[in-house]
């Protein structure tokens, strides 16, 4: 189960957090009101050059104190506060503290890397979240911002007022728990500086892509399919240059069957993207929706087991689980379509 | 008496119920080991020649014959067993190593036998292979760790980088090195035709490569052994890989062995030795003496075939596999091998079979991890062979990081193998393990081959089906994937190892 949503608009116009709100909590259903979360772009254009670390601190440990002295080693913390919130009665209580940095990589710090300010905040991202106790940095990104709780979607908008934020492409995710209900770090959305991801599914080659991911630096510290997702995307567009379309053939690759039948060329770099990444590839059932500053995707396992459906209207582009979440936000949505399974849905903000 | 031991009690009693026996004399015509004889009116039974290769059973009309083993008791003890004290009678009478057949007989755990699959149930749907994909299909060889690709005019993207030879499998399973001279030619040919019916390859053994398999030399992966019996640049040319033996897991450590019994004519032509002659491969390659030496034959073999197909190769399983498997995975090889202590052999002296050598579990799972750790993963692909006796043991092994298995000692059972374990005194009655016409001719390769490839198909169905139940359709999404096993009563530190959580967790 679970229920995604994600909406982008490609001249990038503000959305605040409400209609958001209102197309997840449309979703309940398919949630058990132990965990929901979103993700904004584009809201905070006073540190838009700034990396915008949202913490969650344990208050039993003196997590924060590490935390700063780690930033202040890696580059310069241009501002810090509490992240504004709410009580809600309902939500599951934890001691925990969401805080955010406005910080400044140092990129001298990872000399030979072509994007060194990146690395810097990979390695302290892996850093804090396995070696840190009490603290886990749950966005990392510049100008975005992860908000979650555990809790129904309504309760975790209203703890973090998610109205009161503003973005041109929200990623939203209300989780139906199987594990570790009261971690408020656990449910999705994930994010590693660019990439978010928000995922309906359960990956069956987890084990395989955890020890492909975990060969290039990374760390599952949460052992979530978001996570380990947002790795692997990480890695590819990143770092071995993928295009994104080519990314997600890579991680939701065609049957033998079809890629036999291609004209030659094209059979060719099929296979071979399954040749390099078939470790890479994931088996089982899921929706992902992944965002970046420029883009948001959605795609599906190859045989389909999880729902997609894709709304337009104007400049949004909307991916959800379900249509009603779409209509919740947007009535008069023009097109609804249900792509094929293994067909992605790629959405780009104009530049 | 020569010696002061006297007659070592039976292993086994043959006896034949009188009653039921109708004097045909099919025992008498199908027991090389001449068990069997007929004086006057009667059969009699030499029950000390017999090694319960079952073939008097088998061919018996009347179910006349039984079989029993250990039929006289010695004295119980736990630490001078029946096994210790007989080696001593042998090696007392002879002063000689003690030569053994098939895979090791010691009494240990078996870890496949301690882990557990994995099925899907709620939280992810199983898959259907009767009505969904689920693909087996398996490249051996070097893989890409990245790929630079260009855009065309057009707009298309074009790989750019050159994909190295690899093997496609259909199914993970292949036939593993058994040499010509080891199994009949007979053996040989029901077994590659098996391999091309079923999408899969098959190894030649250090034996070289008779005329008989031309036409199946596409399907063949030919080996180049220490002693390099039969290689030449005619017989490099005609295998689909070549496949340097480093290592057999029966006995790691030192070279093949070929008793000169089953040296025949066509054997000595074939692996260019003279006839009769014991062939003992030595223990390492005498041009391999450092990792750099490695490469440099691999280069040349490659060089040789014009860098058109992949060159594997074979160690044993010992305490430093991954440090060697990373060594080899540097030296431009393609696919390594990791051969199991438990590894059969026609030949093997048995201190070796049964002590030298470690768990092929144990060693796939340290070299995948290795591999992984140095970044390597894609640099060569790895087989995993030595006492695969079932389809979940393959799933297992892929499991625990294999890209695809070899099968042996199973094959030859398909094709009526008893594994009596005397493989080497070449009187093989079941036609397999030895070069006489008479009884090589009772194995028809119309008949065994069949035998053969519905092993394989049979395997394929079950894997098919058990990845199905772990809601996985395609192999590589089962390779190294260690959260679909679980451990049930294996110790911390051997889960450890392999890297697999214990029941339960």
């Amino acid at each position: 189960m679970c229920g995604i949503f994600g909406v982008m608009d490609r001249r990038r116009q503000m959305m605040d957090g409400s209609g958001i709100r209102q197309a997840l909590s449309m979703m309940n259903e398919r949630g058990s009101g132990e965990g929901a979360g979103y993700v904004a772009y584009g809201i905070y254009p006073e540190y838009q050059d700034c990396y915008a670390l949202h913490v969650f601190f344990d208050n039993a440990h003196d997590g924060r104190a590490v935390v700063d002295a780690m930033l202040e080693a890696w580059g310069t913390i241009e501002h810090d506060e509490a992240i504004p919130t709410y009580d809600q009665p309902n939500l599951r209580a934890t001691c925990t503290t969401p805080w955010r940095y406005f910080f400044v990589p140092d990129p001298s710090l990872a000399p030979g890397s072509a994007s060194p300010e990146r690395d810097v905040i990979t390695n302290l991202v892996m850093q804090i979240n396995t070696g840190v106790p009490g603290a886990q940095v749950v966005s990392s990104g510049m100008n975005v911002g992860v908000f979650k709780a555990s809790g129904w979607p309504e309760d975790v908008a209203n703890f973090y007022r998610i109205e009161d934020y503003e973005g041109y492409l929200w990623l939203a995710h209300n989780r139906y728990t199987t594990n570790n209900p009261g971690r408020w770090e656990q449910p999705d959305p994930f994010n590693l500086h660019d990439w978010s991801v928000v995922e309906n599914g359960k990956v069956t080659s987890y084990g395989t892509n955890r020890r492909y991911i975990e060969s290039f630096g990374y760390t599952c510290s949460l052992e979530t399919d978001s996570e380990l997702i947002t790795y692997v995307i990480d890695l590819l567009v990143r770092r071995h240059g993928l295009d994104i379309d080519l990314a997600i053939r890579a991680i939701a690759p065609p049957y033998w069957k079809d890629i036999d039948m291609m004209p030659e060329a094209e059979a060719d770099l099929n296979r071979a993207l399954r040749l390099a990444y078939g470790s890479a590839a994931m088996n089982g059932p899921y929706t992902v929706l992944a965002a970046n500053p420029d883009m948001m995707v959605g795609f599906t396992d190859r045989g389909k087991l999880r729902p997609m459906v894709v709304g337009e209207c104007g400049d949004r582009l909307y991916i959800a689980s379900e249509e009603a979440a779409i209509r919740a936000m947007e009535p008069g949505v023009e097109s609804i379509t249900m792509p094929a399974a293994g067909e992605p849905v790629i959405g780009r903000v104009a530049p | 008496m020569n010696n002061n031991i006297g007659s070592i009690p039976l292993r086994y009693r043959v006896t034949i119920d009188r009653d039921r026996c109708m004097e045909c004399e099919r025992c008498i015509e199908n027991c090389s080991y001449g068990v069997f004889r007929r004086d006057g009116d009667r059969i009699l039974i030499n029950s000390r020649k017999c090694t319960a290769c079952h073939r008097c059973l088998a061919y018996c009309p009347r179910d006349a014959i039984s079989l029993e083993e250990y039929p006289c008791d010695y004295r119980n003890h736990p630490v001078w067993t029946r096994q210790t004290r007989e080696d001593i009678y042998n090696q007392a009478r002879t002063g000689k190593i003690i030569l053994a057949g098939m895979g090791s007989v010691s009494n240990l755990p078996v870890i496949f036998d301690h882990l557990m699959l994995d099925a899907s149930q709620v939280t992810t749907p199983p898959t259907d292979p009767l009505r969904e994909p689920v693909e087996l299909r398996t490249y051996l060889g070097k893989k890409p760790s990245r790929l630079e690709l260009r855009r065309n005019p057009g707009g298309d993207v074009e790989l750019a980088t050159p994909l190295a030879p690899n093997l496609m499998l259909e199914t993970p399973i292949m036939l593993g090195h058994m040499s010509y001279g080891a199994i009949s030619l007979n053996a040989q040919i029901s077994m590659a035709r098996a391999a091309k019916e079923t999408g899969t390859y098959m190894g030649t053994g250090e034996g070289g490569l008779h005329a008989g398999l031309y036409p199946y030399q596409d399907r063949m992966i030919v080996q180049v052994a220490s002693g390099r019996f039969g290689v030449n640049i005619d017989y490099l040319e005609r295998g689909a890989a070549i496949e340097i033996k480093l290592g057999q897991g029966a006995k790691p450590g030192i070279g093949g062995h070929l008793t000169g019994e089953k040296v025949s004519k066509d054997v000595s032509r074939t692996r260019m030795i003279p006839e009769g002659s014991d062939a003992i491969s030595p223990a390492p390659h005498h041009d391999i003496y450092s990792t750099e030496d490695l490469s440099q034959l691999v280069r040349s073999i490659k060089e040789a075939t014009e860098w058109k197909k992949p060159v594997f190769a074979k160690i044993a399983a010992v305490n430093n596999t991954a440090e060697n498997v990373a060594a080899v995975a540097r030296a431009s090889v393609d696919a390594v091998v990791i051969d199991g202590f438990r590894g059969g052999t026609g030949a093997a002296p048995k201190v070796f079979r049964d002590h030298v050598g470690i768990p092929l579990e144990v060693a796939i799972a340290s070299a995948d991890r290795e591999l992984s750790l140095q970044g390597l993963r894609n640099e060569v692909s790895l087989i995993a062979c030595g006492s695969i006796r079932e389809s979940a043991d393959v799933v297992k092994a892929i499991a625990l990081g294999a890209d695809a298995v070899y099968i042996g000692t199973a094959a030859l059972v398909a094709m009526g193998c008893r594994v009596c374990g005397n493989c080497y005194q070449g009187l093989c009655p079941w036609g397999i393990a030895t070069q006489r016409p008479d009884l090589v001719q009772r194995l028809d390769p119309d008949v065994a081959s069949k035998q053969v490839a519905n092993l394989i198909r049979a395997w394929t169905m079950e894997i098919t089906e058990l990845m199905g139940a772990a809601g996985i359709n395609s192999i590589e999404s089962l390779r190294g994937n260690r959260d679909r096993l679980r451990g049930y009563m294996l110790d911390e530190n051997l889960l450890r190892v392999l890297d697999v959580k214990s029941v339960g967790a």
